[in-house]
């Protein structure tokens, strides 16, 4: 399976250039399905139509507006949005660089990896470089008429570009109020950081595996030959006992899991 | 109702319907509304070791600030409804299924009932088995931020659990089945709140051997000094959140602003009974559901 390049642009740092290609780094694995009209088991379709009446408006006929407030609609017509788009740019401009890890987790969003278009030495050096310096590029693009904001950051020996979420997208926890209650008491926190130690470990990708995902694709494949095996809700117990006697029997299994491995 | 259909393909409109919860949510009615609103998104049980810690489950992120409502001819809010290419006629939730294609316009019929007891109630728990460096995990693998917050009466297990990973700084690992799709994710503390990463799997991502990128040659040395001096001349410390605005949601914004003020194409409409494509305040449901908790835990 060859996978094509999505896009085609130049990453500019100050005034060098590098021109890479863009390839998703995902594979989607989702099991897809479709909506069914029940009666006909054909494929629905969606349309547009007022609510009161129920009839259908036609795409030509709809008209976009922001809600200023509720019920209040300011209409902004096609030229309008347009006028929005940003200029159309083959420039990835890397402004400035930051540590690793300065970038929060939540702001990732999609990644691509970078291959070289045509000059392969400048792209393996700069991937060089971004390792040796520990520093993540942060970038802004425009890609079919999207603007984007982005980090560049070195993957093995190969770039890799993100999309970011933007500021305004991503909320923050400070700016929430921490969780009431009472602390919980030293000997409790105590055993749960022996828990915690217990349970410390490497972060391997390759552990985890989406097994619901398998057993829908099997379930599926069994009925389609017709047998479709019977399922049952199975329920857990919740407990009931006091955090500390929980605290410390899990300790005492996790004990004895360690030794018997 | 047969296994396998038959039936004519039609276009390419598709969508994937997600569960159980998905469909009843978008059939409750108006008046249920302001309820529906301050309901978390998801509902469960964080466990580690044998302690379990039920927990209300809340989108981190939100996809669009500005997002343009589509509007009639003469201003009215549009609803986007179903319907069927055989009959023409609108569709109801109920008049519609989840098909999966096995060959050209033949469909497995999938319920909602047995995608929910493919789901074993274990597998639903959001399991801490290992924890480790937030720092060490590739931000190839971080996909969408969610919020867990304590449930009725978890106070005080989730007050445990959030305090042990703060003083620890790991995060913990797990994998869990929510609204018929399985999770990966990484849970750590963020102002004594748990915020829950959501990642790809291993098999989601692809290699640079799968793209077939080139392998890295021999560097002449110059090069890459070329790109450290460029890159220790534009160095911060600290990345700004300046960096991260969205610039172009701040011009629609403006655009509307102006035009509201001049009293140009405003429309004001009968709001319907409906609650479609209305903004969802998300940090007010948040500090609402931390505020409740607040009162129960006193």
């Amino acid at each position: 399976m060859t996978v094509r390049a999505i896009w085609k642009g130049d990453l500019k740092l100050d005034s060098t250039r590098v021109p890479v290609k863009l390839y998703s780094a995902l594979q989607d694995q989702t099991v897809r399905f479709h909506i069914l009209d029940e009666r006909s088991k054909t494929r629905v379709k969606q349309h547009m139509v007022d609510p009161d009446s129920g009839k259908e408006v036609s795409s030509e006929e709809i008209r976009k507006g922001f809600e200023v407030e509720p019920g209040t609609f300011v209409i902004l017509d096609k030229e309008e949005l347009e006028s929005l788009d940003p200029e159309a740019s083959r420039e990835i401009e890397i402004t400035r660089f930051v540590p690793p890890n300065e970038i929060a987790p939540e702001f990732y969003d999609r990644p691509y990896y970078l291959g070289p278009d045509g000059d392969q030495t400048a792209y393996f050096a700069l991937a060089e470089a971004l390792r040796s310096k520990e520093k993540e590029g942060v970038a802004r693009w425009v890609m079919r008429k999207q603007p984007y904001v982005g980090a560049l950051r070195a993957e093995g020996d190969h770039l890799v570009l993100f999309t970011l979420r933007n500021a305004e997208e991503v909320l923050s926890a400070k700016d929430l109020p921490r969780p009431a209650g009472r602390a919980p008491d030293k000997k409790e926190l105590s055993m749960a950081k022996q828990l915690v130690e217990l349970l410390k470990g490497k972060f391997n990708p390759k552990d985890y595996q989406d097994e619901y995902r398998a057993r829908v694709r099997e379930f599926v494949a069994k009925k389609a030959k017709g047998h479709a095996p019977k399922l049952r809700l199975v329920k857990t117990k919740r407990q009931g006992a006091s955090l500390e006697k929980i605290l410390s029997k899990s300790i005492e299994s996790l004990k004895k899991e360690k030794r018997a491995a | 109702m047969s296994l396998v259909t038959t039936g004519t393909r039609l276009g390419n409109n598709t969508r994937r319907i997600n569960t159980v919860a998905t469909r009843k949510r978008k059939k409750r009615k108006s008046s249920e509304d302001a309820q529906r609103r301050a309901r978390p998104f998801w509902s469960g049980t964080i466990t580690f070791g044998l302690v379990s810690v039920p927990v209300d489950l809340y989108p981190g992120n939100r996809t669009n600030r500005a997002p343009l409502r589509m509007l009639g001819p003469e201003g009215e809010p549009l609803a986007r409804r179903y319907y069927s290419q055989k009959s023409g006629h609108d569709l109801d939730q109920e008049e519609m299924v989840r098909g999966y294609e096995i060959d050209k316009e033949k469909y497995v019929i999938v319920t909602d009932e047995e995608l929910e007891r493919l789901a074993p109630e274990q597998s639903r728990d959001i399991d801490l088995r290992r924890f480790v460096d937030l720092e060490s995990i590739p931000p190839l693998y971080f996909d969408r931020s969610y919020f867990l917050v304590p449930a009725e009466g978890s106070e005080k297990a989730y007050k445990l659990l959030s305090e042990t990973m703060e003083k620890s700084g790991l995060a913990g690992i797990a994998t869990f089945v929510m609204r018929g799709k399985e999770y990966l994710v990484a849970i750590f503390p963020e102002n004594g709140i748990l915020r829950a990463e959501t990642m790809r799997f291993a098999d989601e991502l692809r290699s640079p051997k799968d793209i077939d990128l080139p392998e890295k040659k021999k560097l002449p040395a110059a090069a890459v000094k070329k790109f450290e001096k460029i890159i220790a001349k534009n160095s911060d410390r600290h990345l700004s959140l300046k960096d991260l605005k969205d610039e172009k949601t701040a011009q629609l914004l403006k655009l509307v602003e102006k035009k509201r003020k001049q009293h140009k194409d405003v429309v004001e409409v009968e709001e319907p009974e409906r609650d479609e494509g209305k903004v969802v305040d998300l940090m007010e449901v948040l500090k609402k559901s931390l505020a409740r908790k607040r009162k129960t835990a006193a």
